[in-house]
């Protein structure tokens, strides 16, 4: 069964084309790494998927079912989350609090819950913040749920970003550039949290990453774009001798991987 | 049950704190004038607090927000004068209406105006308190009894100290419910992050405009008071210069901390009338060189505020259990 099929899918900015006429299809549970140069449109599809932005063409089905209009805060509940490439992590909240607020948007209690404390108001919050420290136990966070999300190091919020991601039990997780401004040892971290959270949880995933390393060792199938379309697409060890990447893309970074 | 067992220390330092000014209102230490400005900071506090969900949780700049109060106050004074409201029982009901009349004003303008970005909204609410004072100022061409700009007269006095204090104590918890509830994280998140918030799935518009909503509710209750505590209304207590008043009352509190809120409500009000009895009436004008400097003092001590994002024990205003 295809998780995630996108076709013909474009998007301007201005004069810009920053996805022209993108199409490819993403299997359940398969991982799919994207790679390409700086500006080629890696985000901008991620932001069409989860419908920040609206396409000028194309569209995107997601097990079957099209997602243009449905309104971007529904992703989230239909099994669709994403982290991002600047961290996006809600600093004036606790560690905990930046899972708990996605799983009570997911398993809520209405309005007189809340105003007058109801069972199902304490029975909700407390398993969400069970389902919380499960989570940060699982990233080797939990002894700081109670800081601020903007007292963890930057290693530490990118695990919190990944965290998040996975609190709503999501079915497409799509991660962008989570190696961003890490240093080797860190990614050689990261690249060991990724493959734990591909085997804890059943996901299907879509992967934007400058890393090569990362890249070519978590994914299933790789795509490379350029230009805002794709230039090539095949298991990690044909995307490496195809010449048009190495002459658009790879060169000497090759080598290292 | 749980709403007043979840708050036991909250209560019992209300039960406490109402004890004392009943017993100093009984001694016939403090004269009427004094009474009032005490029942008033009780005012000043719940129409903060509205500004607070709106601005220190949700991070929706709002200018306007005595607009809303005015708009209480109006409706509970010209609902009284309509239905003969004179004694206590009936004027529970009017207090609430003067609520949700600023209540559904505040959704009804929030629906348009809350898409706005930061800068875009304050000028939008700005505009809409300005409204809100001509309309007001020309209220009697309409409705003669509303007086326009002589002045609704003639309002029973019925807020007393038990009507005063206690509505804020009940507001001020339903309030702390709201705020330790998913809804109040849904406000939180949307003020750091209002695209991470979408992306998790938090409907921002809905949020949003329910925070607003329940923000203008506490004003126009506020106001309710404010007009059966004075029983006189006039468009200029009203206008911008009130709005900025509660603006200040939030900041230097500190944003998104009802603890805060209380205190700076009581220190404000304490300033502002302290210097008008405290100083000779030659020298009142000089009110407005101290206040300022006082305020640039506060912020330079605490520049975001008494408790930002913090609630204090003593109170007991966290969670709780
Ligand atoms: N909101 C926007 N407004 C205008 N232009 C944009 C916007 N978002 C992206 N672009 C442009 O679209 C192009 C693709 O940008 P995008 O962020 O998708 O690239 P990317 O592949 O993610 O690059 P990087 O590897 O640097 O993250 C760029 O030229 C960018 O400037
Ligand atoms: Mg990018």
């Amino acid at each position: 069964m295809k998780a995630l099929e996108v076709s013909g899918l474009k998007k301007s900015f201005g004069g810009v084309q920053a996805v022209d006429g993108l199409a490819f299809s993403v299997e359940e549970y398969e991982t799919l790494g994207i790679i390409g140069p700086n500006g080629a449109g890696k985000t901008t599809l991620f932001n069409l998927i989860t419908g920040l932005y609206r396409p000028d063409a194309g569209e995107v089905l997601f097990f079957g079912r099209r997602l243009d209009h449905v309104p971007a805060h529904r992703l989230a509940h239909l099994g669709i989350t994403r982290t991002f490439q600047n961290l996006r992590l809600f600093n004036g909240l606790t560690v905990s609090q930046n899972l708990t607020a996605p799983i009570l948007g997911m398993h809520g209690y209405g309005l007189s819950s809340a105003v007058f404390r109801r069972r199902r108001y304490f029975k909700q919050e407390r398993s969400a913040e069970e389902k919380a420290h499960v989570l940060l136990e699982f990233f080797q966070l939990a002894d700081k749920g109670s800081l601020g999300a903007n007292n963890l190091s930057y290693g530490e919020q990118r695990k919190l970003e990944l965290a998040r991601a996975l609190s709503t039990n999501p079915r497409l997780l799509l991660i962008d550039e989570p190696g961003a401004g890490m240093n080797p040892r860190e990614i050689r971290d990261l690249l060991a949290t990724l493959r734990q959270v591909k085997e804890h949880f059943r996901l299907t995933i879509v992967l934007i990453e400058h890393q090569m390393g990362l890249v070519m060792n978590l994914s299933d199938r790789v795509l490379v774009m350029d230009f805002g379309e794709k230039i090539a697409e095949g298991t990690p060890a044909e995307v490496r001798k195809d010449r048009k990447v190495i002459e658009a893309y790879l060169g000497d970074e090759l080598k290292t991987c | 049950m749980s709403f007043f067992t979840s708050a036991k220390r909250f209560l019992l330092c209300s039960i406490i704190a109402y004890l004392i000014l009943k017993g100093l209102f009984l001694s016939g230490f403090l004269t009427e004038y004094i009474q009032q400005i005490i029942l008033f900071s009780f005012i000043a506090i719940l129409t903060s607090l509205g500004l607070n969900v709106i601005y220190g949780y949700t991070g929706q700049f709002s200018l306007g927000h005595a607009g809303f109060y005015g708009i209480g106050a109006y409706t509970a004074a010209y609902l009284g004068a309509v239905f003969k409201v004179e004694s206590i029982f009936s004027f529970l009901p009017i207090l609430f209406l003067g609520g949700a009349a600023a209540g559904i004003v505040g959704y009804a303008v929030g629906v348009p105006i809350l898409r706005l970005r930061d800068d875009f909204l304050a000028i939008a609410t700005l505009g809409f308190g300005i409204l809100v004072r001509v309309l007001l100022d020309n209220s009697d061409r309409a409705i003669e009894i509303l007086g326009g700009s002589r002045g609704f007269i003639g309002i029973p006095k019925i807020v007393n100290l038990e009507i005063a204090f206690f509505t804020m104590v009940f507001l001020i918890l339903v309030t702390r419910n709201l705020i330790f509830s998913r809804y109040g994280l849904f406000w939180q998140c949307i003020k750091d992050d209002e695209l991470a918030a979408t992306a998790f799935g938090i409907n921002t518009a809905r949020m949003k405009l329910m925070a607003f909503t329940y923000g203008c509710f506490l004003a126009g209750v506020g106001g309710a008071l404010y007009a059966y505590l004075y029983s006189f209304l006039h468009p200029s207590n009203f206008d911008f210069l009130r709005s900025i008043d509660f603006l200040i009352i939030v900041i230097v509190g500190g944003m998104g901390s009802i603890t805060g809120t209380i205190y700076a409500g009581l220190l404000w009000v304490t300033v502002i009338e302290g210097l008008r009895i405290g100083l000779p009436a030659q020298a009142l004008e000089f009110r407005w060189v101290l206040i300022p400097i006082f305020l640039i003092m506060v912020m330079m001590w605490k520049p975001f505020g008494l408790l930002a994002r913090r609630e204090s024990k003593f109170l007991g205003l966290g969670k709780g259990e």
